[in-house]
């Protein structure tokens, strides 16, 4: 079987297992949702109104039942509703997914504007002091955690320039593009860093390798300049693992905006889930979760595809 | 020994090797009491101090050292990493191998489990189970030893499998072996270089995600010290005692950079096409 419709065909299977994983694990972290929604005041409940919630939210069914419902409905698209927004769980994805989008459409922007040029002039001043430079850079910025840069930006700023980013309020791109995006850019500079390292890495070392090919030798000895071989003859071949890296570290860019939008107090969905599992709002955890797996595996799925048209060599290998 | 050699020989393995073992021996005096202060002694009289002769790196809120915080804080991230790596290898292996050899139904059941796994993003999986679990520096281990043990599973499994159709497995076979004694002795064996990579690279992903998690307050919990804990701590005084932020910061990222350096070196060392060049 090829490999892409192989890809094509477990998807499903993978998205039915990721359910069950997430509506399993949900349900064994300790505590019910309905004290967990109403706090101190559940102590108020009468036994009748306990009961009238947990039959509203269809927490007195039986697990197979709950999962069975849940499962009909998201397939229909409706994820439930979210204990603590009172909402449709879709709604309250769909109201904070936009800024992690642009979270991470921007640090992908920001990390390939950085980090190819940077590879490309490592790869043609290779050992010389510039490369070596560039290489450092790339290693440390490969070893420092996002969050770290995170609040070393944030440091630097409030003490050699005495400001601080704004927190707390945010600017939606639609009612002011400037300010919101003078708000992104130290977020979106925190969660590219490791991507702009891995981005520098993968350029180098492809354009490095294109370099000594034979076509390209051939090329120069053609009389053709230095500048037109190493732009129209090996880049764009060593744009073909960089496609790879991008699609794999844009479901990672998503996924893995949950510190950055903490440390900058970003309504974002990675928030939504880290409050969702503290206030057990099964619902949601469920949505959320299940929605970034989904969005994840289908850049990946995408990936792989655009891989096998870009290689042919990857398109009959059945792993 | 001669890997050794080797990696000495290599400038990024050399410093890597060198950043690694004063770390391993911070954390190895830091857990063995030889901190300059207890760790968690509080000195209300000497809060937030500078650094100064007599606390090297200064203090914090509560008047702890922060030198002493930073080895025993070194050490907490080195076992969780070291023991979530540990578990993660280790299934990882067992599962690839026993994936490879058998194939069929158990292949499929392994490798779609270890595709689910796949499916998230590494931080939301520890996040889910660690709301499972409740936070402690146990279960910090294993969600990343859950995390990681996929990538172990296709790492093992790859190599197994073209392992398996080698004439010495078949040898092997013909002579009478068990299938467990190839498995452990044949296949197991043949894995140590690809392995020895990718342990070196998690350590070092380990290292970032344990943080995350304490950062969070998800990991170690106070008054333990952890990397994370000390950056989270930092936050809201970075102003008044930078020294707070720059300290953990500055080790954390140093940590990191010895394990991939490391990596580095042994991808270059280990893998038969880049030895030849390097020869």
């Amino acid at each position: 079987m090829p490999y892409p419709l192989k890809r094509l065909l477990a998807f499903p299977l993978v998205m039915f297992g990721v359910s069950v994983f997430v509506f399993i694990a949900i349900r064994l972290v300790p505590g019910d949702a309905i004290t967990a929604m109403l706090g101190t005041e559940s102590g108020l409940l009468t036994p009748a109104q306990r009961e009238a919630l947990t039959a509203y939210f269809g927490l007195d069914q039986n697990i197979f039942v709950q999962f069975w419902r849940w499962l009909a409905g998201v397939v229909q698209g409706d994820f439930g509703i979210s204990t603590t927004y009172g909402q449709p769980v879709l709604r309250v994805i769909f109201d904070h997914f936009p800024l992690t989008l642009e979270l991470a459409v921007l640090s992908m922007l920001l990390s390939l504007v950085i980090g190819l040029p940077a590879g490309i002039y490592a790869a043609t001043h290779k050992d010389r002091p510039g490369d070596l430079a560039v290489r450092v850079i790339a290693m440390l910025g490969q070893s420092t955690p996002g969050f770290v840069v995170g609040l070393l930006l944030i440091f630097s700023l409030s003490v050699f320039f005495g400001v601080l980013p704004r927190m707390g309020s945010f600017v939606p791109f639609r009612q002011d593009p400037v300010g919101n995006l003078a708000q992104m850019i130290l977020p979106a500079l925190t969660l590219g860093t490791a991507f702009a390292a891995a981005v520098i890495r993968v350029s180098r070392s492809a354009m490095l390798d294109i370099l000594s090919e034979d076509y390209v030798r051939t090329a120069r000895s053609k009389g053709l300049s230095r500048r037109r071989v190493i732009w129209r003859h090996a880049l764009p071949n060593a744009l073909i693992p960089l496609v790879t890296l991008s699609g794999v570290e844009f479901g990672y860019l998503l996924g893995g905006a949950v510190l950055v939008e903490q440390i900058f107090a970003l309504p974002g969905l990675g928030r939504v889930v880290l409050d969702a599992i503290q206030q057990r709002d099964y619902a949601l955890v469920q949505g959320t979760i299940l929605f970034i797996a989904f969005n994840f595996m289908v850049v990946n799925l995408l990936v792989d595809l655009a891989y096998a048209a870009l290689d042919p060599r990857i398109r009959f290998e059945t792993k | 020994m001669s890997l050794l050699r080797d990696l000495l020989r290599h400038p990024s393995g050399r410093i890597g090797l060198i950043i690694t073992v004063l770390f391993l021996l911070a954390a190895v005096a830091g857990k063995a009491g030889l901190s300059p202060f207890d760790p968690l002694a509080q000195d209300r009289l000497a809060r937030l101090q500078a650094p100064s002769a007599s606390h090297l790196f200064g203090t914090d809120m509560f008047g702890r050292d922060v030198l002493s915080r930073l080895m025993v804080g070194v050490a907490q991230s080195f076992i969780v990493s070291f023991f979530s790596v540990a578990v993660a290898t280790l299934a990882g292996t067992v599962l690839g191998l026993t994936a490879a050899w058998y194939g069929g139904l158990w292949d499929g059941i392994v490798m779609r489990l270890m595709d689910v796994l796949l499916a998230f993003p590494a931080i939301l999986l520890a996040l889910l189970i660690i709301a499972i679990m409740g936070p402690s520096g146990w279960t910090s281990i294993l969600a990343i030893a859950i995390v990681y043990t996929p990538i172990f599973t296709r790492v093992v499994r790859g190599p197994a499998l073209s392992l398996k159709r080698r004439d010495f497995v078949d040898a092997a076979r013909s002579f009478g072996s068990s299938r467990r004694y190839i498995m452990s002795r044949h296949l197991a064996l043949n894995l140590v270089a690809p392995l020895t990579v990718q342990i070196t690279l998690a350590l070092a992903w380990a290292l970032i995600t344990e943080a995350g998690l304490s950062f969070l307050g998800l990991g170690t919990q106070p008054p333990q010290a952890s990397l994370g804990l000390m950056l989270a701590d930092a936050r809201n005084l970075m102003e008044m005692a930078p020294w707070l932020l720059l300290v953990p910061a500055v080790a954390l990222s140093f940590a990191v950079l010895g394990f991939n350096l490391l990596g580095d070196a042994l991808r270059d060392l280990l893998d038969p096409k880049t030895r030849r060049a390097l020869a």
